[in-house]
């Protein structure tokens, strides 16, 4: 059995990586290997933003991640710095730079690059999407 | 033989800087990365190579010069910084025209080395 860390840089929607990464992770959990977290970066802090509305006959990927972590326990981490660049923030950082709304909650979590260096060297494998 | 790289994470840089956020994002992730000990090796082929310009005026299209920062990889620890002598070639391009002092490689070289690393990010 493996230990993955897996890296998303891609948006959702836009590009098709992200959802290739949804179904690697949930092949690997349902196959008993460890994911240790989900780490979401550049453009692909984007499937963080909990403000997505997904029309009703199309996958709702945000809500499978969500999902993801409910069932298996998986880590969603985004990179707070280039989340926050794409309008993708935590009530705390909203409330730090005075803005009214926010977009990122549970079950995801804000954190620094510094997460995805104790994830990586904690796996065997890092797998970028 | 001990693989000296096994724990080292290999970053792979091949877009050209401002175009897209990737060189600059790519960066950020080293620097964080070397600020956390984690051991990285930089990797710069095709238009990669294009991000170590030594001039470069990217305020003229509202972009960071983050091509500066390559500098202080030294204070991070990072000092294996690979760039693909044929992609500078290709490009008319030779070492002395990068910011900073880097390693060249070989095509074939680089692959070998490559497949050293058991992780590898590419931007």
């Amino acid at each position: 059995m493996a230990c993955f860390t897996i890296l998303v840089t891609s948006a959702p929607f836009s590009e098709q990586s992200a959802y290739s990464a949804y179904r690697f992770a949930l092949a690997a959990v349902q196959g008993h290997h460890s994911i240790n977290g989900i780490f979401f970066y550049q453009a692909g802090t984007l499937n963080a933003n909990a403000l997505q509305i997904t029309p009703s006959d199309e996958f709702n990927l945000y809500q499978a991640w969500s999902e993801l972590n409910l069932n298996f326990q998986v880590p969603l981490m985004a990179c707070v710095s280039a989340a926050n660049k794409r309008g993708v923030t935590s009530i705390l950082d909203a409330q730090e730079s005075d803005q009214i709304h926010f977009s990122l909650q549970a079950p995801f979590e804000s954190v620094g690059l510094g997460e995805l260096a104790t994830l990586i060297s904690s796996s065997d494998r890092l797998v970028q999407f | 033989m001990p693989n000296l790289y096994a724990d080292t994470i290999a970053i792979v840089n091949k877009s050209a800087p401002y175009g897209s956020a990737n060189g600059q994002e790519s960066l950020d992730m080293a620097l964080a990365l070397g600020n956390f000990a984690q051991p990285v090796s930089l990797f710069f082929i095709e238009d990669g190579v294009l991000q170590l310009l030594g001039e470069q005026q990217s305020h003229k299209i509202q972009h960071k010069a983050y091509h500066k920062t390559f500098a202080a990889l030294e204070f991070y620890d990072i000092e294996e910084i690979f760039v693909c002598r044929h992609s500078l070639t290709e490009r008319g391009l030779s070492a002395s025209d990068l910011a900073i002092p880097v390693q060249l490689i070989e095509s074939a070289a680089l692959t070998t080395q490559l497949a050293t690393y058991r992780h590898l990010m590419v931007f």
